[in-house]
């Protein structure tokens, strides 16, 4: 297990060496000066533009500007945003929760809805059932998610009245910031209208996680029915079930523990697809996360912004890739041992 | 497994709890959420010429020494409960009410009720250069600048704890209904004592403290405003405890919370026809005292010329602009005022759309072969201009017909007023909300040489002969020779065209049902004073009477 956290901890430290030298040369891509880029300081006088200066060292070989940079990262500066000329640092560490909370939900819909579907549409192999839930699958993977987002903000906010269409919680609820998960804030919060609050965040939050549940779910259907079929079709089952096993037996304590193990490995990798699709979803339902932001300091050509965004969104995809690795190593023996990277 | 099961359905019972939304009712009774198009700058009017921000801080955070009230527009005490002025109008004395506090928030505690100090300091720091307090903030007092009220009162005198004289330095028409407008207010002196102890002078403008009927609990940029009822207000207090504005920059996003109930009251909607609809919504508009206009900047070839100015006007169809823009809810401008003004002339001509004598103007200015021009538009909507990107476009359009090549600019809307105030531009399309009835309002502010020098007038354009003739109309007491001058004025613009006024508009508002009380005026900012919420808990056939009723109203008002 050691050599395996040592592996892992090695990669995540050269990815990010190799994503710090993208987000470093793109300061020299995008137009501009180069130093106002990573700085995002562009009302600076002409003192504070040496000092700034001094500060990056640029006056020295573009190696040592890197180093210098890197340093500025990891004391957690990442320069002023262009646009609103607050630290991009404090901007991120309130947004990113926001962001984290919604994919986490919609994680956990996708996962309570597409495993057990895959499941059934395994054991219904070639089936009525099977079909049924393969074309479904087929037809909310197909649908555009921006689209998707409308549809739901008319049907269930307009037209039924039944969630909100925007924001985290109704304005009228003062929550004091402290994690910056809505939830757990309002935990923590002392207002006389807590529970109304949890309740009526909980609201907000059902319509945009579905929508970014759709295409994940019909992933992790299609992912679940697959290991199922292959899980259903080893020795150990065949053999279970010549021993006697009621089938309700076999499918729940073998067929059941082994496919997961499986689904478990990509569930890292569909994260970095679920921040995609909670990006453009953050905007439609005004959500105040970490995607919002990024589209909007795009659409200002807000360079330090757009930079340091990345960096951190693929820190933080990365960091949830490895933790899935670990949740998978410690679940599964057989990928401890594989210290060579066979698979 | 078991665990498993037991969380589902733990989880599942906050997602069905989440519908049962009844006990939220006593909060958002007394509560109301407010749409607004855009943030406001700061939280000191006294700083800015902004709608979004006079709408965000005057009535809701300040009061005046007078202001108007009725539909008559009488000036009214406020904060002077009596005012005398002395026969040469050069001295105006105020005498003040013994019983306004100021609010009492997590940033200041008052110790005392307002008096004449209060008043002095709210203004020396406007006009006095030396004060400490003038240039926190950067020292820019539009309103103040561009309707000359640093060179008008020479001199304010306290003459006791609650008594206050302006000296003016020659009696002026306009100086009461300036002091009643939404710029006017009066801040804190010992407030300000205390930031300067605190070592922290700008809180001033952005932790505001006033004696309006709310005070500031929170803001957070570009999302929300919160604010707390004055509890002590020295009127009867707001009928609401908590009034938020929800900052919604785009139009459908307004009408979703409008439609999805998450907003109470909204600025500026759109699809006006699906809100009539609804029977639990209510459309409102009313006449604003306002134009927008197509401005040229005068600095810049080859508009520094009259009569390529004179043919862009002859060019460019308001008709259409009227009807596809504002969609027929506005009335043409042919000058500056609108109709409903006393001061304006009925002799005015009706703009005429002439794209042959436009040609035949840019030949004679020696342009037959056009040029191209950068034609800058607000990226927000106003009441005078709601959408000013597709005005741009029509006028396009229009242009290309006598061989002029129009580029559109855009930028975000703070970014646009201060290049614009810094002369970037070539021409530009804006407009001017009333901040009191007086027509001055209209004449100073936008075309006068010293708003070209604090930048509120972005064409840049100084005419001796029309600064004489306004200046003029200020000073006599005469209605009709006023009107004259006034009349004078606008020929000077007809004939000069520094700009070229398109429409006025009505201002709209949307609102649930249930939000009962007056928000917008005819001018300045809206007013959430008088605001209060009905119980939802009322029979639906009531809702129905009244809508039934109110439609009516509505149509009467909208047509």
């Amino acid at each position: 297990m050691l050599i395996f956290t040592l592996r892992r901890l090695s990669l995540f430290f050269f990815t990010m060496l190799l994503l710090t030298l993208l987000s470093f040369s793109l300061n020299f891509l995008f137009p501009g000066e180069t130093i106002i880029n990573l700085t995002g300081a562009i009302n600076a006088t002409p003192s504070q533009l040496i000092e700034i200066n001094e500060a990056y060292q640029t006056h020295r070989n573009i190696f040592w500007q890197y180093i210098t940079y890197l340093k500025h990262i990891a004391n957690g500066d990442l320069g002023l945003s262009m646009a609103s000329q607050s630290s991009i640092s404090t901007e991120i560490v309130t947004l990113l929760p926001a962001t984290i909370e919604l994919s986490l939900v919609a994680l956990y819909i996708a996962m309570l809805v597409g495993i057990p579907l895959g499941f059934i549409a395994a054991i219904k192999h070639s089936k009525l059932t099977d079909n049924l839930i393969l074309s479904i699958s087929m037809l909310g993977y197909s649908i555009p998610v921006f689209w998707l987002g409308l549809l739901a903000i008319l049907t269930f906010s307009i037209s039924l009245g039944w969630f909100p269409s925007a924001g985290q919680i109704s304005l009228l609820f003062e929550i004091k910031p402290v994690t910056g998960i809505q939830f757990i804030d309002i935990l923590l919060s002392d207002s006389p209208y807590k529970w109304q609050a949890f309740s009526d965040a909980t609201a907000h939050i059902i319509l945009p996680a579905c929508v970014i549940a759709v295409a994940p779910t019909t992933i992790f259907i299609r992912l679940a029915r697959t290991s199922m079929i292959e899980v259903l079709d080893t020795s150990y089952i065949r053999a279970a079930s010549a021993k006697g096993l009621t089938f309700q037996q076999i499918i729940f304590r073998h067929a059941i523990r082994n496919s997961l193990i499986k689904i478990i490995r990509h569930v890292g990798l569909q994260f970095a697809n679920l921040i995609t699709i909670a990006m453009v979803t953050e905007v439609i339902f005004s959500w105040p996360g970490i995607g919002r932001w990024l589209i909007e300091s795009i659409y200002q050509r807000d360079y330090t912004a757009i930079e340091s965004g990345l960096l951190v969104l693929s820190c933080f995809i990365f960091v949830v890739h490895i933790l899935t690795d670990f949740i998978y190593a410690a679940l599964n023996p057989l990928a401890r041992g594989n210290k060579y990277g066979a698979r | 497994m078991n665990n498993l099961k037991f969380i589902s359905i733990l989880l599942l019972c906050f997602l069905l709890s989440a519908c049962n939304e009844e006990g939220k009712l006593s909060l958002s009774e007394r509560s109301v959420i407010y749409c607004a198009e855009g943030s406001p700058e700061t939280f000191n009017p006294q700083l800015v010429t902004s709608g979004t921000t006079i709408d965000a801080t005057s009535n809701q955070l300040y009061n005046r020494l007078i202001a108007y009230q009725g539909d008559d527009n009488i000036l009214s005490p406020a904060i002077a409960k009596s005012w005398h002025v002395t026969r040469d109008g050069k001295k105006v004395t105020f005498y003040l009410r013994k019983d306004i506090t100021f609010h009492q928030t997590d940033y200041f505690a008052p110790t005392r009720t307002l008096n004449a100090d209060d008043v002095i300091f709210s203004f020396e720091r406007v006009l006095n250069f030396a004060h400490p307090y003038h240039l926190v903030s950067g020292g820019n007092y539009p309103f103040f600048q561009d309707v000359g009220l640093n060179d008008l009162i020479y001199d304010i005198e306290k003459i006791n704890e609650y008594t206050v004289r302006f000296h003016l330095a020659q009696a002026d028409n306009s100086f009461l209904a300036n002091l009643a407008t939404d710029f006017a207010v009066i801040l804190s002196a010992e407030y300000a004592e205390q930031l300067t102890k605190l070592k922290a002078k700008s809180d001033i403008d952005t932790h505001p403290i006033g004696t309006g009927p709310f005070k500031l609990k929170e803001y957070r940029v570009g999302s929300l405003i919160r604010f707390y009822r004055h509890k002590q207000y020295w009127q009867e207090p707001a009928k609401i405890d908590q009034l938020v504005f929800d900052i919604t920059p785009s139009n459908t996003g307004r009408l979703t919370k409008l439609l999805a109930k998450e907003c109470d009251v909204v600025a500026y909607p759109i699809a006006h026809e699906k809100i009539v609809q609804h029977e639990d919504l209510s459309l409102e508009a009313v006449t604003a005292l306002n134009v927008g206009y197509f401005g040229f900047n005068i600095n810049k070839a080859p508009f520094d010329n009259k009569l390529v100015r004179q043919a862009i006007s002859y060019a460019i169809n308001k008709e259409t602009l009227l009807d596809t823009v504002y969609q027929g809810k506005a009335e043409m401008a042919n000058s500056l005022i609108p109709k409903t003004s006393w001061a304006y002339d009925n002799n005015i001509t009706k703009q005429e759309f002439n794209p042959e004598l436009a040609k035949s103007l840019l030949n004679f200015a020696g342009y037959s072969d056009g040029f191209t021009m950068d034609l800058w538009a607000m990226p927000i909507q106003r009441p005078y201009n709601p959408n000013a990107i597709t005005m741009a476009k029509l006028i396009q359009s229009d242009l290309k017909k006598i061989n002029i090549k129009v580029n559109i600019i855009s930028f975000e809307w703070s970014t646009f007023l201060q290049r614009l105030k810094q002369g970037e531009h070539q021409a530009f399309l804006l407009g001017w909300s009333a901040d009191h009835p007086d027509p001055d309002n209209f004449f100073t502010p936008i075309l006068s040489c010293s708003a070209a020098q604090t930048g509120s007038n972005t064409t840049f354009w100084c005419d001796r002969e029309y600064d004489d003739t306004i200046k003029k109309a200020l000073h006599t007491n005469n209605i009709k020779q006023r009107k004259k001058y006034y009349a004078q004025a606008m020929a000077i613009l007809a004939e000069e065209v520094p700009v070229i006024p398109i429409a006025h508009s009505k201002r709209y508002q949307a609102r649930g049902e249930n939000v009962l009380g007056d928000i917008l005026a005819p001018f300045g900012g809206i007013n959430f004073y008088n605001v209060s919420k009905k119980s939802l808990n009322i029979e639906k056939e009531e809702i129905k009477s009244n809508h039934r009723s109110k439609q009516n109203n509505s149509n009467t008002g909208v047509n």
